[in-house]
């Protein structure tokens, strides 16, 4: 007994190959898919109905790009709007003044609890129960009015309605990104002379930002496709320019693949912006990073060269 | 000499539960004082009222002869705006048991955040300062390093950089070094000391004890609310009187 190498594996000549687990299954399971996605495929571009050549024209239609401009337009002014409104509603929601906190939370209550499609025709419609807008000061005759109807056109009332339903929804996701924040931050940036104002817009919001942005892109892209109830309204938008070309030649369902396209591209662009933004916002958070690899690699140059 | 840091009869209850008894103290400028005690007896309570982290419920904190928080018309303490309060808070430094740097800024961006904003240095004067700083306290090679790249030693010792920056007349640390693996309490320790050597004011909750013996002036032991024993570390670590005191120190010697 004078040897240590017991183990049979150390004295072979050639080293021992590894063999993976089939997964016999999964191979059964992906060639059924791969056949239905086919098959789906195939009676979708082979369909004579689908008239390709008419979505093809369509596509690079002006009234369509009309549309999609639309469609972008009230998307990120809704969505700008309705964030800053979200930004002070969640902050309100967070204050200790009941009565800020509890306007928030009605107003959250209210909008989330009603259909978007019912908020925006109501919109629509505010004239039948104002048929006048005006400014005035009270106790004095001075007044000054305008015609409902002049100044909610149906691009008005979308724009009132998206973002009015988008504060509510995205400040409960402003108000879940700031308390995400560790109340050490807060307590620190106070401590070192910054005012609550400064706090929040220097120290708390830029660290929420990690938490809110994924969901805002979630609710951005919703957005997005729910302005096509605006369609309702005839709001101009990228469905009511199908929706207004098909009325007419009846190829409905390749104006609705159109706009389907149209979505789908934008949407994508949005998701690669996502990617980045979220990049961004997550600096900090990682382990890594370039700037600080490169001084310490310099620094442990010069410890080396400094014992030369 | 006028105390730096007075405290005269400080109550703080959180709902029904009183923190804080009545605390009377007087901290000399450029004293090092280490405040020691069991767990839940107050003392970082009492440290977070100083700077009006925490609200006293009743009594007063004065730092530099001024009422922290609040401004004194006759027998009244009126509360002051939060601009008032902010403008008070920044000749006051904190370091925090759990380090809280700014996560979404570099070390050298923590430092400079607070003479940027709030005293309103230039970048560039800002940033020389900070990095005297960081050399000050050996990181100056890891001024780009974001704070989750950074040991726990290093991340206190860039907070303790940072509240430097604001050239503060009192430093207050709350437990600076409980939350440290024990490897790293010495480097922080040491920076703590070089502060104390320059002469700035300082207020240490702490469980070290060698560093209570070593470096401070005054030694306060607190328990339940009240401050039952306080002088010379000499005295009070090597003989103590209470016996609050005496048991405390036959458990943590």
């Amino acid at each position: 007994m004078t040897a240590l190498t017991t183990d049979p594996l150390a004295s072979e000549s050639s080293p021992l190959k590894l063999a993976p687990r089939r997964h016999y299954a999964q191979v059964v399971g992906a060639v059924a898919v791969l056949l239905l996605a086919f098959l789906l495929i195939q009676s979708l571009a082979l369909n004579k109905n689908m008239q390709w050549s008419t979505v093809w024209k369509y596509l690079w239609n002006g009234q369509v790009g009309q549309g999609i401009v639309t469609t972008l337009v009230l998307t990120v002014i809704c969505m700008v709007m309705g964030t800053i409104l979200a930004t002070v509603l969640a902050v309100m929601r967070l204050s200790k003044n009941k009565v800020l906190s509890t306007v928030s939370f009605a107003y959250i209550w209210f909008f989330r609890g009603t259909p978007l499609l019912v908020q925006l025709i109501f919109w629509y419609n505010l004239a039948a129960l104002f048929p006048l807008l005006g400014i005035g000061i009270p106790l004095t005759n001075i007044s000054a009015s305008v015609s409902t109807n002049v100044v909610i056109t149906a691009f008005v009332a979308a724009v009132l309605g998206f973002t009015l339903n988008e504060a509510a929804y995205m400040s409960e996701i402003v108000r879940a990104g700031i308390q995400s924040v560790n109340v050490g931050q807060r307590e620190a940036a106070l401590s070192t002379g910054m005012t609550e104002a400064q706090c929040m817009v220097r120290i708390v919001l830029p660290q929420a930002m990690r938490v809110i942005v994924p969901p805002t892109a979630n609710q951005a892209i919703n957005l997005l496709k729910a302005t096509s109830l605006v369609a309702f309204i005839s709001g101009g938008d990228l469905l009511s320019a199908v929706q207004d070309i098909y009325a007419v030649n009846f190829a409905v369902i390749p104006l609705l693949v159109v706009a389907s396209i149209w979505y789908l591209v934008v949407v994508s662009v949005a998701s690669v912006g996502q990617h980045y933004l979220e990049r961004r916002v997550g600096k900090g958070f990682t382990h890594f990073s370039e700037d600080a690899v490169r001084d310490q690699i310099a620094s442990i140059k010069a410890a080396q060269g400094g014992n030369e | 000499m006028k105390p730096m840091v007075e405290i005269i009869d400080l109550h703080k209850s959180f709902g029904k539960v009183e923190v804080l008894k009545g605390i009377n103290l007087q901290v000399k400028p450029g004293s090092v004082t280490s405040i020691l005690g069991p767990s839940g007896s107050g003392k970082s309570t009492m440290l977070r009222c100083i700077n009006h982290l925490e609200q006293p419920t009743g009594g007063a904190v004065k730092v530099n002869g001024d009422y922290v928080g609040y401004t004194r018309k006759g027998d009244v303490l009126s509360e002051i705006s939060g601009k008032a309060l902010a403008k008070q808070r920044a000749g006051i430094g904190m370091v925090f048991q759990r380090f809280d740097l700014y996560a979404h800024k570099t070390a050298l961006e923590n430092i400079i955040e607070g003479p940027l904003r709030v005293l309103g240095q230039s970048r560039s004067a800002a940033t020389d300062e900070a990095m005297a700083l960081l050399e000050r306290v050996g990181l100056r090679n890891r001024a780009r390093a974001y704070p989750a790249q950074l040991s726990g030693g290093q991340q206190q010792r860039v907070a303790i950089a940072r509240a430097l920056a604001m050239k503060p007349k009192v430093m207050l640390f709350d437990e600076p070094t409980s939350a440290l693996d024990p490897e790293l309490v010495g480097e922080v320790l040491a920076v703590m000391k070089e502060v104390a050597a320059s002469g700035m004011t300082m207020l240490v909750v702490t469980h070290e004890i060698a560093f209570a013996r070593e470096v401070s002036s005054e030694v306060v032991f607190m328990a339940d609310g009240y401050i039952v024993e306080q002088g010379d570390p000499n005295l009070v670590l090597r003989k103590p009187s209470h016996p609050r005191t005496q048991d405390f120190l036959s458990r943590v010697l």
